[in-house]
């Protein structure tokens, strides 16, 4: 670079840092402040009153919002742990060469390609408790034994679960494949000439070099299973009793239906702080795992 | 032999967990009502195509399918052409600075929708903006630049500066050495930027349930998850709905798989 083409470099930086700052910087700076407001959208006559942490104390003794926070644990944790066990299954076979792998490859890409809202109905349908083709899997013609997957609080979350797992272990899959394809072919020659086993070369030369790409899926799946809303809404509305109101569905309903622009806001600021925390956390740990490698 | 059959077996089982609840739900599109709620189930559609008159005549899929065309397309036009100046600039800045600029960039990805969405419905509120295709296609552009921005600066980096001093001294001035030489030589690195900031811009949901609440306005995604029929669920059109939302993106995907893949991981393991 020369230093007289600083200033153009700069100016080119300008529009896209804009819109950034514009749509996403500053609305979340937004977001914070408005949780410590009190504003309702269908009254605006009351005004915007500072209330203080009351949003926050209220968010906090507020048993639908503590049972959200709990399903969308449980939701996070065993849809990632499920997406990368999967997707590593899926990239060790992706990995190897063999006739079909670019048609696999593309079978495997078609869940995450598709919009989450149209898997979202199509797990409805093949969940319904009349016709669904996973009862007829399971029960046959007899049609009294049916279940409505949907409408029980245990088996919508799990049905809700098990959608988003579909959706996105190929997701996981090609960050994990990146991973085992830097890994030098003749390393695994070496070790079949020592006489390693499968299972062997597999836990002394896959797993320690493909965890760091592990742990950057592990990262990015944690923090979009965080954001889920779209599966939840078209599957359930976040029933039956709240079984599936996932934390954004949640403060979505507070926001956009009851119009409670603080109290929502407040809940979008504990979404982001847990997605925020778990990225330091995982940042500091993939950074350190990549140094230990090297 | 064993290990093989295993291999195989695993092949055919992922093969037919990612195609055939997805084909089977499609197909629906072309069966009839009553093949449609069948117990045991009629697996061969009769090719009927009476679900896609309804769902263009009744539903008005066509209106929605040309609002998510006009956002989507401009999204991806409008994201790309900041990405190709931006990314440009943050390949040539020395590499410290333009770290620290990717990361606050790639810290922007990281923010969960919902913390934007109240500021960001006022702002469009307040522009009088809501309910418009420039209303969705903004925020849309700041959701996709990140993941542009850091496939083209990493693609922008590999190329040799040379090939600009070449242009530089034969009296090009910065911008005309981008233009003429590194743009057509990134084609590549714009393609698959492009594809994947259209595919996160067509499947967008969120953001467009709130900000398009006009019918008229609504995009495909919004149009299938709010599909209301009458007594009953309306499989067949929202299957028909589904199969030409999904169509574009399955070529795209059979087309243009290693480009989509390459995309998705150097965004995430370079870095």
């Amino acid at each position: 670079m020369r230093s007289r083409d600083l200033p153009l470099f700069l100016v080119l930086l300008v529009p896209a840092s804009l819109v950034l700052l514009v749509f996403i910087a500053a609305p979340v700076g937004q977001s914070i402040m408005l949780s410590f407001q009190r504003i309702i959208i269908g009254l605006p006559q009351l005004g915007s009153p500072f209330v203080g942490l009351d949003n926050y104390r209220e968010l906090f003794h507020d048993p639908v919002a503590r049972h959200s926070l709990r399903i969308t644990a449980i939701f996070v944790g065993s849809t990632t742990f499920f997406e990368l066990t999967l997707g590593l299954l899926l990239a060790l076979l992706i990995n190897r060469r063999f006739p079909g792998r670019g048609a696999l490859r593309a079978c495997v890409l078609i869940p995450w390609a598709i919009p989450t809202v149209v898997s979202a109905q199509m797990w409805r349908f093949l969940f319904n408790d009349a016709y669904g083709l996973i009862n007829y899997a399971l029960f046959g013609a007899e049609t009294h034994r049916y279940v409505a997957w949907l409408a029980h609080p245990l088996t919508a979350l799990l049905a809700v679960i098990a959608a988003d797992v579909w959706k996105t272990a190929s997701f996981a899959a090609l960050l994990i494949l990146a991973g085992l394809q830097v890994i030098p072919e003749e390393l695994y020659q070496a070790a079949k000439v020592d006489g390693a086993s499968a299972w062997q070369r597999f836990r002394r030369i896959t797993w320690p070099l493909v965890r760091p790409a592990l742990l950057i899926a592990l990262l990015f799946r944690t923090i979009d299973a965080f954001r889920v809303f779209d599966l939840a809404f078209v599957m359930t509305q976040g029933g039956p009793a709240d079984a599936t109101n996932v934390l954004q569905l949640y403060g979505y309903k507070k926001m956009f239906v009851e119009g409670w622009l603080g109290y929502g806001s407040a809940v979008s600021v504990l979404v982001f702080v847990i997605v925020m925390v778990l990225a330091l956390v995982y940042v500091r740990l993939v950074g350190r795992r990549v140094m230990e490698a090297r | 032999m064993k290990a093989k059959i295993g291999f195989g077996f695993g092949v055919a089982l992922a093969g037919f967990f990612s195609l055939v609840p997805f084909l089977l739900f499609v197909s629906s599109a072309f069966k009839t009502q009553t093949q449609i709620t069948a117990v045991p189930p009629q697996w061969r559609p009769e090719f009927s195509l009476d679900f896609f008159i309804s769902a263009i005549g009744r539903y008005g899929i066509l209106d929605y399918l040309k609002n998510s065309l006009i956002v989507a397309g401009s999204t991806t036009l409008i994201t790309i052409g900041l990405a190709a100046l931006a990314g440009y600039a943050l390949a040539r800045l020395p590499r410290k600075w333009a770290g620290m600029v990717l990361m606050a960039v790639l810290a922007c990805a990281m923010f969960p929708q919902i913390a934007l969405a109240g500021p960001v419905w006022r702002l469009l509120r307040l522009f009088g903006w809501l309910n418009t295709y420039q209303g969705l296609i903004l925020p849309y552009v700041a959701l996709t630049l990140p993941l542009a921005l850091w496939i083209l600066t990493l693609f922008f980096r590999e190329m040799p500066e040379e090939l600009e001093a070449a242009a530089l001294v034969d009296g090009c001035t910065r911008l005309g050495a981008w233009f003429r030489v590194v743009l057509p030589l990134s084609a590549p690195g714009l393609f698959t930027a492009s594809i994947l900031c259209f595919i996160y811009a067509w499947n967008e949901f969120f953001l467009a349930l709130l900000i398009m609440t006009d019918p008229a306005k609504q995009t495909m995604p919004v149009g299938i998850a709010l599909f209301q029929g009458e007594h009953t669920v309306p499989w067949g059109e929202i299957a028909a709905a589904s199969f030409i939302t999904t169509a574009p993106l399955v070529l795209l995907v059979l087309l243009f798989q290693k480009r989509i893949v390459g995309g998705l991981s150097a965004g995430a393991v370079k870095g």
